[in-house]
């Protein structure tokens, strides 16, 4: 008895086995949409799939939040069934990350602008309500600020009084999200660099043209910064840079001291840590400072706090585009991409009472609606 | 002088014997502070848990007196079955509130008065009337689900003290709903949606099935790749391998596996078996086989000491009466070290359901509402779900993120309590 007991353990574990080992085949085609790509559309995203999936006889799409970059290079790494048929991004695809799909063999791109995000500077709301400039946000979180000479020195700031008099005497403490995550490039690219070009010299040289190297140079040394920054940056590109780039190298650099913390992808626990310290600033989008409103307070960014109609309007300073890219290859093979994309972009969904805009997304002017919509229905593909 | 002596070696004796009995006790007092301070935390954890996600387990429904309109609905004349599927049902389900509530006139206002219904309303409606066309042009009293912020303030969840501005549910919406109350349209009951549906972006639509049909094919995968596998090669190395160099570096190399991080197994999976091999991203397929990867050298190590334990005399008296090697393993030597690998292998299974960060790499990691057909039809598991709620915006999503555990957690009992009943049998014969 104990031993064909064991026995036929044994049998019936090896045959599921090959039973397994049978079905792993791979499968040529696939019935349900397949999303990656930005956690801050993701909410966004998320919802549209569940209502299409609901109201629709399509399978309702599988979503992953990747992040925008993590997005982009699963859905540049080719045609077929297990690739993704659309990336979530809360900045546009870059040139070198298109360049990348086309090398992949991805050339028909249809991009879609579906709405507008702020991204919020917060803090608890039992603590008093920042007012920021973005110089102020520039001097408090680059690595390199300008020092008293002009020339560029490690941060020294250590409270927002230091970085401005009429800011509270508290130590600067920001949680933030990681390179990976477009919030962050959103974020660098429109205070960061905002409030760099506060900086004469800085924004000098931020206008500076490819062929203006000996300028470039002047300007660099102005700012203290050694010239071998201009060659790295020239060996990296492969091709002289322009002003731009080495005002990239030089702005975007967030510390690394530990004022500037990284919480992840995960905007929830922001709030939480903000919450529980009063003291604490945290970066990251608007729907999730609208979801808590009662928690966490936008700060005051060059006089405009961030709102619904401020960000709508383009008065909010960091605010950014949303988008979604389709794979053309994909429509017509997976079911229900172009309806998916009509859903996303449909009234009820990014309508002024629509779903989306209930939660946060600032939808498109009307006549930028009705453009993408067109862009959907015929393909148009994305040239860069 | 020798009972001098004699005093004094009892007196030193007694004295340190004295302090041997203090130290011991003390000793003891530590151990004991040690497990207290091991329950206390174990219990504050599952207090927690429990007191927030019990009401998880219960949802409001509001008793609403649908009127089906043919207008309202949007259908023409001589309507088909998929005019029906099409109907605009949120639609009649806003007159019917605006009926109940007729002084509500501002637009804000109403769309807080939409908001006290779910939007899962809508489709249960739909499928309502698809069922029984003659519903159309009739009024019905029908109990529809409430959305998770109303149903929060009727489970006393909300605080009417706190500022206006500050609460989700507003003071027009707590008028609403106490008068909904008084006049017994509100009922809770058990949410049974919770244990019948996928994932949703609404708290109250939101179900745990799809991530338990998931995280069940995946165990499935890992325990139909790892046990056969690992009981082979413990079998193969305590019975048959010879002991040599090459032995000694497999036994340090599965030692070694056993303590490798579960995201390195992840990556391995994504390289080998979805770039490779082409195999579907997100499929418990492909998260089965790289949970069993993972598990197999527990379940090796364990049934290797299991196989070591089993008494020589067992194995000597088989041979002895002239079993061959393969009898003396099946008959003999398997029964008894039968326990041991099946606890073994149920503890290793039990990390596996617990099991995130290589899923991550794989793919699992999504929001997915479909409950999965099969092992290859995209699905995730029971820790992500958990995750996934937890990184929610909405309020809801806190107590469903609780319940989450709390399924989790009878899960594991639930296997734990298999192995003990499993070892129970095999020893009791």
């Amino acid at each position: 008895m104990m031993k064909t007991n064991v026995i036929m353990l044994f049998h019936s574990a090896a045959v599921a086995a090959l039973l397994g080992a049978s079905t792993t085949a791979p499968a040529a085609s696939r019935d349900t949409i397949s999303i990656v790509g930005s956690s801050t559309v993701y909410p966004f995203a998320t919802v549209v799939a569940e209502r299409f999936g609901r109201s629709t006889d399509f399978k309702s799409p599988k979503i992953e939040s990747t992040g925008t970059g993590g997005g982009l290079k699963l859905f540049c790494s080719g045609v077929g069934a297990n690739t993704p048929d659309v990336t979530n991004a809360s900045r546009r695809i870059k040139k070198s990350e298109f360049d990348n799909c086309l090398s992949n063999g991805v050339d028909n791109v249809v991009e879609v602008l579906v709405g507008y995000d702020g991204i919020a500077i917060a803090n608890s709301a039992k603590a008093s309500q920042l007012t920021l400039s973005l110089r102020d946000v520039y001097l408090a979180l680059a690595k390199d600020v300008p020092g008293k000479n002009g020339e560029l020195i490690a941060n020294p700031y250590s409270t927002w009084k230091d970085v401005n008099p009429q800011l509270p005497a508290v130590n600067i403490e920001v949680l933030g999200p990681p390179p990976t995550s477009g919030t962050r490039d959103a974020f660098v690219e429109l205070a960061m660099a905002g409030g760099a070009k506060s900086n004469g010299d800085l924004e000098a040289l931020y206008k500076l043209g490819a062929d203006q190297e000996s300028e470039i140079r002047t300007v660099m040394k102005k700012l203290g910064v050694s010239g071998a920054v201009y060659d790295a940056i020239a060996q990296s590109k492969g091709k002289a840079p322009k002003g731009k780039d080495v005002f990239k190298a030089l702005a975007y650099a967030v510390r690394e001291d530990g004022v500037y913390i990284e919480a992840g992808e995960n905007d929830n626990l922001i709030v939480q840590k903000l919450e529980a310290n009063p003291n604490a600033v945290g970066i990251f989008g608007y729907s999730f400072l609208e979801e808590n409103g009662d928690k966490v307070q936008g700060s005051v960014v060059d006089g405009v706090a961030p709102s619904f109609e401020s960000i709508a309007s383009g008065n909010y300073p960091v605010s950014r585009p949303l988008y979604f890219y389709i794979k053309g290859a994909h429509v017509g093979k997976i079911p229900g991409i172009q309806e998916y994309a009509a859903e996303f972009t449909s009234n009820r969904a990014m309508g002024e009472d629509g779903y989306l805009t209930e939660r946060g997304l600032i939808p498109l002017e009307d006549t930028e609606r009705d453009a993408v919509r067109e862009d959907i229905k015929t393909l148009r593909q994305l040239e860069m | 002088m020798n009972s001098n002596e004699d005093y004094r070696t009892t007196a030193l004796i007694q004295a340190s014997l004295r302090k041997r009995y203090a130290r011991e006790r003390r000793f003891r007092l530590y151990g004991m502070l040690a497990v207290l301070a091991g329950f206390v935390f174990l219990f504050l954890l599952l207090a927690d848990i429990i007191i927030k996600g019990t009401p998880a387990f219960t949802q409001h429904y509001i008793k609403v007196t649908v009127d089906f309109d043919r207008d309202s609905l949007g259908l023409p004349q001589n309507f088909t079955s998929e005019d029906l599927a099409r109907a605009d049902y949120g639609a009649v389900i806003k007159r019917s509130l605006r009926e109940m509530f007729p002084d509500v006139s501002i637009r804000a206002e109403k769309r807080r008065l939409y908001r006290l219904i779910s939007i899962g309303a809508e489709y249960s409606l739909r499928d309502m009337v698809v069922a029984d066309p003659a519903l159309v042009g009739k009024k019905r009293n029908i109990w529809l689900l409430a959305h998770s912020e109303a149903s929060s303030y009727l489970k006393g969840q909300v605080a009417a003290a706190t500022e206006e501005a500050e609460r989700k549910v507003k003071d027009v919406q707590m008028r609403w709903l106490n008068a909904l109350r008084e006049e017994g349209r509100t009922e809770l009951r058990f949410n049974t949606t919770f244990f019948l549906a996928g994932d949703s972006r609404e708290p109250e639509l939101a179900g745990i099935k799809a991530a338990l049909v998931g995280s069940l094919y995946t165990l499935l995968v890992t325990f139909c790749l790892a046990f056969p596998i690992g009981v082979m090669a413990a079998i193969y190395l305590e019975e048959f391998a010879p002991r040599n160099r090459l032995t000694d570096l497999i036994e340090i190399n599965i030692n070694n596996l056993a303590a490798v991080p579960s995201i390195v197994f992840g990556l391995l999976g994504l390289a080998v078996f979805i770039n490779f091999f082409e195999l579907p991203r997100s499929a418990p397929l492909v998260g089965g086989i790289v949970l069993a990867l993972m598990t197999l050298p527990t379940i090796i190590i364990t049934s290797r000491a299991a196989i070591q334990a089993v008494p020589p005399s067992i194995h000597e008296a088989a041979l002895g009466v002239g079993a061959s090697k393969l009898q003396t393993i099946l008959h003999h030597v398997l029964p008894v070290a039968m326990p041991g690998i099946l606890t073994g292998s149920i503890i290793g299974m039990a990390q596996a359901l617990g099991e995130t960060a290589p899923l991550l790499m794989i793919g699992m990691v999504a929001f997915i509402m479909e409950v999965p057909a099969g092992v290859t039809d995209p699905a995730t598991v029971l820790p992500v779900q958990i995750f996934l709620w937890a990184d929610s915006p909405e309020r809801g999503f806190t107590e469903k993120t609780s319940a989450a555990i709390m399924v989790l957690m009878a899960f594991l009992i639930m296997m734990n309590a298999a192995a003990v009943y499993l070892r129970r049998r095999f020893e009791r014969k």
